[in-house]
């Protein structure tokens, strides 16, 4: 079982509730803009703390209400591909990259810097500033950065909506790669049915 | 025969001297200003508003009552005045350790103002994501909450520095006028006024603090520069 989760959350005056259990491959939780799939991913990534419920990923109990278990998120090894980005301005793209590498412990690594940017194509991007990069290389190096933090598993939240549609088609492939080239689980939010549809092998729908 | 451009002993020391108490003030300020930026920033606390108000104190109170609450405080009788004369050693009554610490109390408003904007204007869900990637508080904040504070950081230690260069009322109030010892540019000026027939004396001195704050200023464009080549906007 790769992600295995129940999960309630009171955010404002409603409430978030998601339960589903998938295989390896790519997972998408699919619903309208504001339903509380990023809500869900965070509970996942350990940014948001549900009321009440268990999230397992690969087997490993991240978050657990009854037995009191709530990993910080740092432990959780997840690699997230945050939708705006938020690639860290104040470091050049080769910085951005090792940020997580640096801090995961050598015997945990899975992939080093050549690797990424060789499978991701970001090469000559290594010294260019954040603020310097077009919205399709932002988002490669977004999801380089995850990739090398040495993780278990990735969560993507719409890496494609500030994308147009011929950079849609480039990201879209790096994904699949992931998917079945590294296998990597990965959680991936989106609202758009014919990206959910080439992509996921289980389409859990939120809200 | 000197030139109008050759400075006497007597002004080296006084610029000397300004230069000494600027600096100490600012340094000794800068550790109280940040974690106080940082509480008015992040906490949350009952009696924040209350710890607002009183940092913020300084800026808008006469300079002589901060001056007069100073001896009350830290004169040789003052309670804080003891305990700094038994515990460090340190005494602040008509010397430049006083002048100093008049001047960081009266550019803490400022140099917390700066720090807690900038603060207040990193952002969260950058450290959320560092977070993720396995970053412990310590290293977000010093990898990430700091260098981005950084150009405000910046700027409230020179905004402090040519704030504590032109203090006036609240040192000479508190450590008075001592050639050597309190007599900073500011002071020196205000003396060289009470003289008569003395306006040469006044403009050169004036001069001096219009060279130290340009010089301040000009200093403070080109590192802000220097910091700003990094930051700025984000990539998607």
């Amino acid at each position: 079982m790769a992600f295995d989760v129940t999960v309630e959350c009171q955010r404002g005056d409603r409430t978030i509730t998601a339960e589903f259990a998938s295989d390896a491959g790519l997972t998408a939780l699919f619903g309208p803009s504001g339903a509380g799939k990023t809500s869900v991913l965070n509970m996942v990534a350990g940014l948001l703390r549900p009321d009440a419920g268990r999230i397992a990923v690969g087997g490993r109990v991240l978050f657990d209400a009854r037995a009191r278990i709530a990993l910080p998120a740092r432990h959780r090894r997840a690699g997230y591909v945050f939708q705006d980005g938020r690639l860290f301005p104040h470091m050049r793209v080769r910085d951005n990259l090792t940020y997580g590498w640096n801090l995961a412990a050598p015997a945990d690594r899975w992939m080093d810097l050549a690797e990424a940017t060789r499978f991701l194509g970001i090469g000559p991007l290594l010294d260019r500033w954040p603020r310097t990069l077009s919205g399709g290389e932002a988002q490669r190096v977004a999801i380089g950065r995850a990739l090398l933090s040495a993780p278990r598993f990735l969560l993507m939240d719409e890496p494609l909506a500030s994308l147009d549609r011929a950079r849609r088609t480039e990201i879209i492939e790096v994904i699949e790669r992931i998917r079945d080239d590294l296998k990597l689980p990965i959680l991936y939010v989106s609202h758009d049915r014919e990206e959910v549809e080439r992509l996921a092998k289980t389409i859990v729908p939120i809200g | 025969m000197t030139s109008f451009f050759t400075l006497t002993a007597d002004e080296w020391e006084i610029i000397a001297l300004s230069l000494k108490v600027s600096g100490v003030a600012v340094l000794a300020c800068l550790p109280v200003a940040f974690v106080l930026a940082w509480l008015l920033a992040r906490g949350r606390f009952p009696g924040r508003i209350v710890l607002d108000a009183l940092v913020h104190l300084p800026l808008v109170l006469p300079p002589v009552v901060t001056g007069w609450l100073l001896l009350l405080a830290f004169g040789s009788n003052g309670p804080a005045g003891r305990w700094f004369a038994h515990v460090l050693g340190i005494t602040f009554m008509f010397r430049w350790t006083g002048a100093a610490l008049a001047a960081a109390v009266m550019a803490l408003p400022l140099m917390v103002r700066a720090m807690r904007l900038s603060i207040e204007a990193v952002d969260r869900r950058l450290e959320q994501a560092a977070t993720t990637f396995g970053a412990s508080p310590a290293r977000v904040f010093a990898t990430i909450t700091v260098p981005l504070a950084f150009p405000g950081i910046l700027a409230g230690v020179v905004l402090g520095f040519a704030r504590s260069l032109g203090e006036f009322g609240a040192t000479i109030t508190f450590v008075s006028d001592i050639p050597g010892e309190t007599r900073t540019l500011p002071i020196a000026i205000y003396g060289a006024l009470q003289l008569p027939d003395n306006e040469a004396a006044v403009t050169r001195l004036a001069l001096m603090a219009v060279a130290l704050s340009l010089a301040a200023l000009i200093t403070s464009e080109l590192l802000a520069r220097r910091t700003g080549r990094g930051g700025g906007g984000h990539g998607v």
